[in-house]
């Protein structure tokens, strides 16, 4: 619990109940403070939160606990400077009349806002573009209601045209009909996607071209939107784990890692130190992994066929190691609540030294391919510079937001896992281009190495388990031979592990930015809300700043170097 | 020693039946459209690698445009929003084509059984092999390559095939 934070804002905020959870200070606020309270907590010097992490709803209908309203909508923000994180919960009276927007403080909150009323039906006021995000432009209701059924799918016959949408973005730029004319040329609009190459799963991106310049770009996303939250709701926490591996299948096992960390962070299950190690060096060498895969697909949208044999071999013989630790290549549900699913095979040290080995190499061998390239050079610098202030209005962290000049990640800010014990360095890029986002991979690549020597190293021996038996399944010898065995080996099973009643948030650093899960419990074994703060779906919704006044084959490159994973993306 | 007619031609020409030959050119050329949504297509990125090289089969050429493919590989999961870009794909590729269904999404929905998942998509189109597993190894995209492979040599060039094939989209 941060508790000057918690003095810091209740000085601020006076008449406002301020209550804490976990690392953040709860701030329950009623729509018509909202505005005055979000601007005072952007702009107010001593305050400075300016990262809105994620905007999100609750829906109460089902909830045990009678609630002063059915909905509620809930903002996350950083002060990523002083490590503060404040939630601020807006009651919601009638969802149809529905709360202010806060699109005039932070740019991230157009795409959050979006998604809130897309699932739950809650309308902002003053909201620019308030239309469905995720679910398709035919679906009628709103698939987070408690009263929507879960298994109520509705057919999509045609796609959204968009023209709409980039005829009013281009007015926004302020082209029109007699600009064009004026330079006697044609406005081209050319549709990439969902299913193209260089869309890397199935992202649409929409450009208005005079030329093969970007006038105006608009996005859709929502193609791989696969219900994450409405099934973790009918399932146990444990169970949700699975899931977890499918968000961003990259780098899976730091999903399940993510996910574990916070349930364990709210039922105050401390986890051993081994497994503490573990997960430091797993998430570490899927950090690299994801890294991996991003620069080689850059890189072939480039052209650089070769450096995707280099590194994209070195990640497939790694999946030897992560095969044989969890059983499979890419969807590992290693963790569990309470720790990891089993220890290190013996011999594990011998096979890492290997693939870091062979990592160094392949890495190593694709930048010489690419640091004295001149036309990577030409191609990377400079364009689709996205600048630090506009990152963080957009909601950026991770790798992105680093390349953009800001020290921000969580390892060094908030740190876990006895992160602050190791030696690394956070690289940072100067200018926020291509080329700054692409080269802070690479570097990161060879500090997550180092971290793993360091944690190799220090990693204790022990169980990696915790041996709580409201957490942990008693061991076979017990369940089969005492009843107090059994009957907690059905509960856990059946049951699931109990969280507390409560609201909470938690974040972790993942490969791509901060990546958090906003919970609600009603004291099940289930969760009664399970919201993921995605690190790309913010970064998608900056792109068109990033791309409008470049070439359209710049953008194409651009979205490999944000590292969009439709999973993560669109859950 | 050639027999009947090809005893009296020479040795210079072969004869065969149109089909077998039809069938031995598609079986060995066949240009995949990876139609890749999730995690099922990285999947596919380490058959096409160097390791297992999905060139043993010649099956290398990806295509991107579906007017050069004639096996649409579906990598992953399909909404109901990406469901009608998915029919017109399949619609836009030549005569013959060959569907495989990659994955548990693709098959079946897989875990996603909810609002905006397409319960498999052989709801679509029609589908000729299915890969399980969530997501399948590569080696069992190279399975179903050979499955493939199978099916075409059974088959006749004066035969439609899955022409009263009807979806929930038709």
């Amino acid at each position: 619990m941060n508790t000057t934070a918690l003095e810091l804002i209740q000085a601020a905020f006076p008449d406002v109940p301020c209550t804490s959870s976990i690392d953040a200070v709860v701030l329950t606020v009623q729509p018509e403070q909202l505005e005055t309270t979000l601007s005072r907590l952007k702009n107010d010097p001593t305050l400075n939160f300016g990262l809105l992490l994620d905007v999100t709803g609750v829906d109460f209908l089902e909830y045990p606990t009678p609630q002063a309203t059915r909905f509620l909508v809930v903002y996350t923000i950083r002060n990523w400077e002083k490590n503060m994180l404040v939630e601020v919960r807006v009651p919601v009276a009638d969802p149809a009349v529905g709360i202010p927007t806060a699109t005039k403080f932070w740019d991230s909150a157009n795409w959050g806002e979006r998604e809130t009323y897309d699932q739950y039906g809650i309308v902002f006021q003053g909201h620019p573009d308030l239309r469905r995000i995720l679910n398709h432009w035919q679906f009628q209701g709103h698939p987070l209601r408690k009263d929507y059924a879960i298994e109520n799918g509705q057919i999509c016959y045609e796609s959204d045209s968009l023209e709409k949408e980039i005829k009013d973005r281009l007015a926004s730029k302020g082209v029109n009909k007699t600009t064009m004319e004026e330079i006697n040329t044609e406005i081209m609009y050319l549709n990439l996607g969902p299913s193209h190459p260089a869309t890397h799963g199935a992202i649409r991106i929409l450009t208005a071209l005079d030329g093969e310049t970007i006038l105006a770009n608009v996005n859709e996303i929502g193609y791989l939107h696969r219900g994450f939250e409405k099934t973790a709701e009918n399932r146990t926490y444990n169970q949700v784990i699975p899931l977890t591996d499918r968000l961003n299948y990259c780098s899976a096992l730091m999903n399940n890692i993510a996910y574990a960390k916070a349930v364990e962070s709210w039922l105050g299950v401390e986890i051993t130190e081994r497994a503490k190690f573990m997960r430091v060096i797993l998430s570490e060498f899927f950090r690299v992994q994801d890294h991996l895969v991003c620069i080689a697909a850059n890189l072939v949208d480039m052209g650089g066929l070769t450096n995707y044999w280099y590194l994209y071999n070195e990640k497939e013989a790694s999946y030897d190691l992560i095969s044989r630790l969890t059983g499979a290549r890419l969807t590992s549900s290693f963790t569990r609540i309470g720790g990891m699913y089993r220890d290190f095979y013996e011999g594990w040290e011998a096979d890492m030294e290997t693939h870091l080995h062979g990592i160094e190499k392949g890495v190593s061998d694709s930048l010489k391919l690419v640091l004295k390239n001149r036309i990577v050079h030409d191609r990377t610098q400079n364009v689709c510079v996205m600048p630090a202030d506009k990152a963080l209005s957009y909601g950026y962290t991770g790798p992105c937001l680093r390349a953009s000049g800001v020290p921000f990640d969580l390892r060094k800010d908030n740190p876990y896992y006895h992160y602050e014990t190791f030696d690394f360095t956070i690289p940072l890029g100067s200018k926020g281009d291509i080329y700054d986002r692409i080269m802070i991979r690479y570097e990161e690549i060879f500090q997550s190495i180092s971290i793993i020597r360091q944690a190799m190293k220090m990693m204790p021996a022990g169980p990696v388990f915790v041996s709580d038996n409201h957490v942990a399944l008693p061991p076979k010898a017990e369940v089969y031979k005492n009843i107090e065995g059994l009957a907690s080996h059905f509960k856990l099973i059946f049951e699931g592990v109990k969280a507390p009643a409560g609201e909470w948030y938690d974040s972790f650093e993942a490969a791509n930015g901060e990546l958090g899960f906003y919970f609600v419990s009603d004291g099940s074994g289930r969760p009664y809300k399970c919201k993921v703060r995605p690190p790309c779906f913010y970064m998608m919704s900056g792109f068109h700043e990033m791309v409008e006044g470049e070439m359209i084959a710049d953008a194409v490159i651009n979205l490999g170097s944000i590292n969009i994973i439709g999973g993560e993306l669109d859950r | 020693m050639a027999l009947g007619l090809e005893a009296s031609l020479g040795d210079t020409v072969l004869t065969t039946k149109l089909d077998a030959v039809i069938n031995w050119g598609r079986e060995y050329s066949l240009w995949p459209f990876v139609f890749g949504t999730a995690c099922c297509a990285i999947e596919f990125m380490s058959a096409a690698a160097s390791q297992l090289d999905i060139s043993r089969w010649g099956a290398e050429v990806v295509r991107f445009s579906p007017r050069q493919a004639d096996l649409l590989l579906v990598c992953g999961t399909i909404s109901y929003k990406q469901a009608p870009i998915l029919k017109r794909i399949y619609e836009q590729m030549p005569e013959p084509k060959w569907v495989v269904a990659m994955g548990a999404c693709a098959s079946s929905g897989g875990v996603y059984d909810n609002y905006c998942t397409v319960q498999g998509i052989d709801t679509i189109i029609p589908v000729d092999v299915y890969i399980s597993g969530c997501p399948p190894r590569p080696e069992a995209v190279l399975d179903a390559l050979m499955k493939i492979q199978d099916q075409i040599k059974g088959e006749s060039v004066l035969n439609d095939r899955h022409k009263d094939f009807k979806g929930i989209l038709d």
